[in-house]
């Protein structure tokens, strides 16, 4: 009988869930304690991110907000083992790796607020924008890795891409040809799904018979399961596919092995579809908690770092409630705007006819 | 002055456009080595090699998809597709990711794509190889449409559409790759009417005749053989169906009071009903009729048996004109 998706995979773990440190004969991972307690940091303050937009949802200053609450360390642990120079293209649920490519966090808001589409410029921290149609960046990421093999930018010291996407993308005809031209064109990128589980209400069985990763090889490129609540685990695994792919050896996909704690969005209501025993059994595995005990066990850290990060956290959740509540309205004449690098005479009759209509209750009263 | 094949046209203006820019690539299904079933990339993969005109696999999204991430790390792809049926699988990248993207980065993100696509019918072909899919991409902003109509067009057209910094769709009229015309290849970009530009290409007093494409020929010769019978048409070819040159279109039914638009595409939901509307608000007081429209019926396309009852020929359009003289 064949595997079911999650069973019989190898799972690359460095830290259990208990907080111990584990090795791995392919992934050595040397860090020292200060570069933990920095990525324990990491993992603390994007979650009291998520946390801060999720009570802001709640009281009506988002719209929506996709929480990552349960990823936090696939998100760290991958994007951490980025260069500079490297390229992230993200889903809608990226925020820790936002954070590691140092986009300000009120800059995820906008979207989720409805002030923009997303309204940042991608070559700026080399994160591209969230994109919303499941699956489509992956694409775009293959495209852009063969750009970087045309500018020359493969070899010692190169470039990579790295795209995320979740288990239900797998199923996209885009993620599917996205592996197609990267592995015929070797294109420098590596492809981390962060398989949660869920896609909204449907289980993983409704997506794959076979684990994720193993559907690399019919593709003909490796594919690895690694411990996605492991931020030591996916450092390491997605350092050494970067560099792969940076050196001209090719795409990699990583299925990081994780789970969606919250809802899929603000709007959903994961009562109505899966067991509260799962969550509690994944509680167990919590990305934050096994940092905190190796911490803890190793004496690397003690309660005054632990008070320092968490007060560090609040003042961040403040700085990023502040910025939603103070975060002014687009002007309605925006909305005909960045539409063409130069604008069509029908854009500019209709921004005219608009502005005039606009004109035209200057003075009067609102209501009643 | 050269005497080309649209289609060369194609081929020089493509030529062209990868001699001046080495951010400028070609991409498809077969345009390699095959050089496309239309020979429209022949020889061009051997003289820019396999980096800059590629050999991609049988995938519409994967194509358009891949060429957006070129565009964001700073080249200038032109896709092709390979039939005008084909297209459908990449509506999502192109509608929904290649269009949007400057509007969802405020302006920081261009994307210079040409996605080149052969169409319309004409050729006896099967299924999915004959359709005129312009108007679901003129309904979506952020694209800009154009559509070339002969030998000189294409080529200028084509290397003006891959200099434009918005993502351009570019029709190729599929049934006059054949056809010759002279083209100035000594040429330069400045000297050439612009891509947003409509062209009127055969001067009349009576009605105006709206066409783009492979219709342009077809209008041309109704209005030549109505000449001869004392109806003076105008003809217009649109060339850039998104945005539309809608001062040439108001100048030229100002004057005549009546306008038949003309293509092969469907009616319902066409650019002909959108030329019309648009007519209707601009020239109201100068209308002798009410803009006709002579296209496609609003039926799939039929097998090619059937072709030629479908297409609106010399005869049809006639009839057209005719009747915009019966009110």
């Amino acid at each position: 009988m064949a595997d079911l998706p999650g069973e019989g995979a190898e799972l690359i773990q460095l830290l259990t869930p208990e907080g111990e440190r584990v090795e791995h004969p392919d992934y050595p991972l040397d860090l020292s304690p200060d570069e933990i307690k920095a990525l324990f940091r990491d993992l603390v303050l994007v979650r009291r991110i998520d946390t801060e937009a999720i009570a802001l949802q709640r009281q009506g200053e988002l719209g929506i907000w996709a929480s990552l609450l349960g990823q936090e360390a696939a998100q760290i642990g991958s994007g951490r083992a980025l260069g500079p120079r490297d390229m992230a293209f993200p889903t809608y649920r990226e925020h820790g790796v936002a954070w590691c490519r140092g986009l300000d966090p009120a800059k995820l808001l906008e979207l989720f607020r409805g002030v923009s589409h997303g309204g940042w410029d991608p070559k700026e921290h080399n994160f591209h924008l969230y994109t919303i149609v499941i699956g489509a960046q992956t694409l775009h990421a293959t495209g852009y890795a063969m750009g970087i093999q045309r500018d020359g930018a493969v070899g010692e010291d190169g470039e990579a891409v790295i795209v995320y996407f979740g288990d239900g993308a797998t199923s996209e005809g885009d993620v599917n040809e996205a592996f197609i031209w990267a592995s015929v064109f070797n294109a420098p990128v590596v492809f981390f799904c962060q398989n949660n589980q869920w896609a909204i209400s449907e289980p993983l069985e409704k997506q794959s018979r076979i684990p994720l990763y193993q559907r690399a090889r019919g593709f003909g490129f490796p594919g690895l399961r690694v411990d996605g609540n492991d931020v030591l685990a996916c450092l390491a695994v997605t350092r050494k596919a970067m560099n792969a792919a940076r050196e001209g050896q090719g795409p990699t996909l990583i299925e990081a092995h994780t789970y969606r704690m919250g809802a899929h969005t603000t709007t959903d209501d994961p009562t109505r579809y899966r067991l509260a025993a799962e969550l509690e059994a994944w509680k167990l595995k919590d990305p934050l908690e096994r940092v905190r005990a190796y911490l803890v066990r190793t004496g690397a850290a003690d309660a005054a770092f632990f008070a320092a990060v968490d007060e560090e956290a609040n003042q961040l959740g403040a700085r990023v409630r502040q910025s939603c509540l103070t975060m002014p309205d687009p002007q309605p004449m925006a909305i005909f705007e960045n539409v063409y690098a130069e604008d069509t005479p029908q854009l500019e009759y209709e921004r005219e006819r608009f502005a005039a209509y606009l004109d035209s209750f200057a003075g009067e009263e609102v209501g009643a | 002055m050269t005497t080309l094949t649209l289609s060369r046209a194609l081929n020089s203006g493509l030529r062209r456009a990868l001699e001046d820019d080495p951010k400028v690539l070609v991409m498809g299904e077969d345009v390699g080595k095959l050089g496309g079933v239309f020979r429209v990339t022949d020889g061009l993969q051997k003289d820019f090699g396999e980096g800059r005109v590629i050999d991609t696999p049988l995938a519409e999204s994967g194509i358009v998809g891949t060429a957006i991430g070129l565009a964001l790390r700073g080249y200038r792809p032109i896709c092709e597709i390979q039939f005008d049926g084909f297209v459908y699988p990449a509506f999502d990248q192109i509608v929904s990711q290649l269009a949007k993207m400057r509007l969802r980065s405020l302006g920081h993100v261009s994307l210079p794509v040409v996605i080149r696509i052969p169409c319309g019918g004409g050729i006896g072909a099967v299924e999915h190889h004959s359709e005129s899919p312009e108007a679901p991409f003129v309904h979506t902003a952020g694209l800009r449409v154009v559509a070339c109509s002969g030998p000189s067009e294409a080529y200028t057209m084509i290397q003006q559409s891959v200099s434009c910094d918005d993502p351009v769709i570019f029709f190729e009229p599929k049934r006059r790759y054949w056809d010759k015309g002279e083209v100035d290849t000594a040429s330069t970009a400045d000297s050439w009417l612009p891509l947003t530009s409509a062209r009127t290409v055969h001067e009349g007093t009576d009605v105006t005749l709206l066409a783009h494409g492979p219709m342009v020929r077809t209008c041309v010769e109704a209005a030549v053989a109505a000449g001869k019978e004392g109806r003076s048409i105008e003809v217009i070819d649109l060339r850039s169906l998104s945005p539309l040159d809608v001062g040439s279109i108001r100048d030229s039914v100002r004057r005549t009071g009546r306008c038949v638009v003309a293509h092969e595409a469907p009616v319902t939901g066409g650019l002909g009903a959108e030329i019309a509307a648009r007519i209707t608000e601009e020239c109201f007081y100068h209308l002798e009729a009410p803009v006709l429209r002579v296209g496609g019926f609003s039926t799939p396309y039929p097998p090619s048996k059937l072709e030629e009852h479908y297409l609106p020929d010399l005869d049809r359009v006639l009839d057209a004109v005719d009747r915009t003289f019966g009110y």
